[in-house]
């Protein structure tokens, strides 16, 4: 197990730093003079000189590539051009929104998923079972944004019970806080929430015709203590993969969910920073996101070896 | 006597239908749509559904009957670019590496763990950051994507065709690696493809609503049913069911793609069965 870890680690790492590679490359290197591209041809020479400067233009690529990843490596990332502020502070005070509202997201679709997923598998070719298959299609099918804004205008617009979008921050407690990430969180769950419901079926009906669940049957063991005993915990391991695999689409998810609810998350930082020709802001930010990516794909990875040591015979 | 045939599952059915739907609602726009769905008529803007705009005007005044239309055309080309990059180039990846063996392998998922690394979204941002918002550029960011899922899925597909007798006899015979691949391999992992390119049809669509959105997809004038639904929140209080009609093509056109995608699986695999609609 410790050997396909370290080669999993390895060959993650390697990834990592292609991701670095790849942003820089786009960014920096593509487009001849990245100062130009952020400030545009109507700049004043001395401005766009003193943006080059700041940037260290003039230096050979490989250099300014490995100044890069130092800064990267030990946390200190670039300087915003539009706030004149470092990129490590904006990232930390953006990750207070996008952080809650990815685990709310998170422990929502789970607590959804999760016993609707084991209702349909035990209820298999029954009403309930047509039900979450129909609920995971549609789940599936609806863009999360979409589900958003209709959320927004039944539960803002017609109902009024929350607003249609903002954060008022956590310094007047942790509930009005909450409550303007919850319908985003809702609005970000539902796809989640539909693709998990669907695996964990799936994965507790592989178990349920296992030799051990059988036999557990013969002895007398209940069905609902089967269910919950058994086949629940084994079907959790799949789930969990998927789950893993799910965060990447969390990534998309919440850059466009913080832009339907105008929520000031890292998301938005990003996607703002493009509009804002915020070359560094960008860089740093999909670097950053496209590692944590990397990073979770490989805690899975581990969790998946801890939990079931079977042999791996591919990555 | 002649076996009984299977029933093709429901969820080839109603996908096939929706799917069928989406298609000829895009093809009819190119001989009619009730108004030039860019048409501006500011005198009549942001109408409710009624006789003359069956689903109302926008905030310019034009047709949404006529912009969904055109918007189905769109985003159908930009998911048919998309997955056509994928097939284009990820098939033959994928065929190649189950055909060279260790190394092809490490490659492509070497290859698969770098693109998967940046979510759709995040490639879109970083091209649209060198070369500005546009169509290609979505076109791109879901196409690299769509590479390296078909390349993976072919690989394993391939893989296992490669380890069958069939196919070392053909070895055996004297067939080159490269013929075997294309006599052999090929049609026996097209059905895999299939499926997981039209199932990728439905993942592109989605992304490329959500990258409109953004205003990183297709550029106005010409019309998205992404950024139709971010025209649309401006007026959710003065015009809340200009909300409703793109969202509900999006999730129409991605339903019967999907349910199209289970159905031929189960089709080809019976044995792959999972339920009631896939």
């Amino acid at each position: 197990m410790l050997g396909f870890l370290a080669r999993r680690l390895l060959s993650l790492a390697l990834t990592a730093w292609l991701a670095t590679v790849v942003v820089f490359v786009v960014l920096e290197v593509l487009p001849g003079d990245p100062a130009l591209l952020m400030l545009g041809t109507e700049a004043r020479p001395d401005t766009l000189a003193a943006l080059r400067d700041q940037m260290g233009l003039d230096r050979p690529v490989l250099v300014r590539y490995g100044g890069f990843l130092a800064g990267l490596l030990s946390g200190e990332l670039g300087t915003s051009l539009t706030y004149a502020r470092p990129v490590a502070g904006l990232v930390a005070e953006r990750m207070v929104v996008t952080g809650p509202l990815a685990l709310m997201a998170l422990a929502l679709s789970t607590a959804i998923a999760v016993p609707l997923g084991l209702w349909a598998a035990a209820r298999q070719g029954r009403a309930a079972d047509w039900g979450v298959m129909g609920f995971g299609q549609l789940g599936i099918a609806i863009p999360g944004f979409w589900f958003g804004i209709l959320l927004i205008l039944a539960f803002s617009v017609q109902l009024r019970w929350f607003s249609a979008g903002g954060f008022p921050g956590w310094q007047d407690g942790v509930g009005p806080g909450l409550k303007a990430l919850l319908l985003p969180a809702v609005a970000l769950a539902l796809p989640e929430a539909a693709i998990l419901a669907r695996v964990t079926r799936s994965a507790v009906l592989d178990t349920l015709r296992e030799d051990y669940v059988r036999t557990a049957r013969a002895k007398g063991v209940g069905r609902a203590a089967v269910l919950w005993r058994h086949a629940l915990p084994n079907a959790l391991i799949p789930v969990m993969t998927v789950l893993g695999l799910q965060f990447a689409f969390l990534v998309s998810g919440t850059i466009v969910i913080e832009t339907v609810f105008t929520l000031p998350g890292l998301g938005r930082l990003v996607y703002q920073a493009i509009g804002q020709r915020d070359l560094i802001v960008v860089r740093d930010v999909v670097v950053l996101l496209s590692v944590m990516v990397v990073a979770v794909n490989f805690l899975v990875d581990a969790a998946y070896a801890v939990i079931d040591p079977r042999p791996k015979v591919e990555a | 006597m002649t076996a009984p045939r299977r029933p093709l599952p429901v969820s080839l059915i109603l996908g096939a239908a929706l799917t069928g739907l989406v298609l000829a609602v895009a093809l009819l726009s190119l001989l009619w749509t009730p108004f030039p769905a860019e048409q501006v008529r500011v005198i009549a803007r942001l109408r409710p559904p009624g006789p003359v705009n069956w689903l109302g005007t926008d905030h310019f005044g034009r047709d949404v009957l006529s912009m969904i239309m055109v918007g189905a055309r769109n985003s159908l080309a930009v998911g048919a670019a998309a997955v056509g990059i994928g097939l284009a180039l990820g098939v033959p990846l994928g065929l190649l590496a189950a055909a060279v063996g260790r190394w092809g392998d490490e490659a492509v998922g070497r290859f698969a763990d770098l693109v998967f690394a940046f979510p759709a979204v995040l490639t879109a941002i970083l091209l649209t950051a060198l070369a500005g918002p546009g169509a290609v550029n979505a076109i791109v960011a879901l196409g690299v994507f769509n590479i390296a899922v078909l390349a993976r899925v072919t690989r394993g597909a391939a893989r296992q065709v490669w380890r069958r007798e069939f196919v070392r006899a053909a070895l055996a015979l004297g067939r080159d690696p490269a013929s075997v691949t294309l006599v052999h391999v090929l049609p026996n992992v097209a059905g895999v493809v299939a499926v997981q390119a039209t199932v990728l049809y439905a993942v592109a669509i989605l992304n490329e609503a959500a990258l409109s959105y953004l205003g990183l997809g297709i550029q106005p004038p010409s019309p998205s049913w992404g950024k139709m639904l971010n025209d649309a929140q401006t007026f959710l209080f003065t015009a809340p069911l200009q909300a409703v009609f793109p969202g509900a093509a999006v999730a129409v056109s991605v339903l019967g793609l999907n349910l199209l995608g289970d159905g031929l699986r189960d089709l080809l695999d019976p044995r792959h069965r999972t339920g009631p609609l896939g």
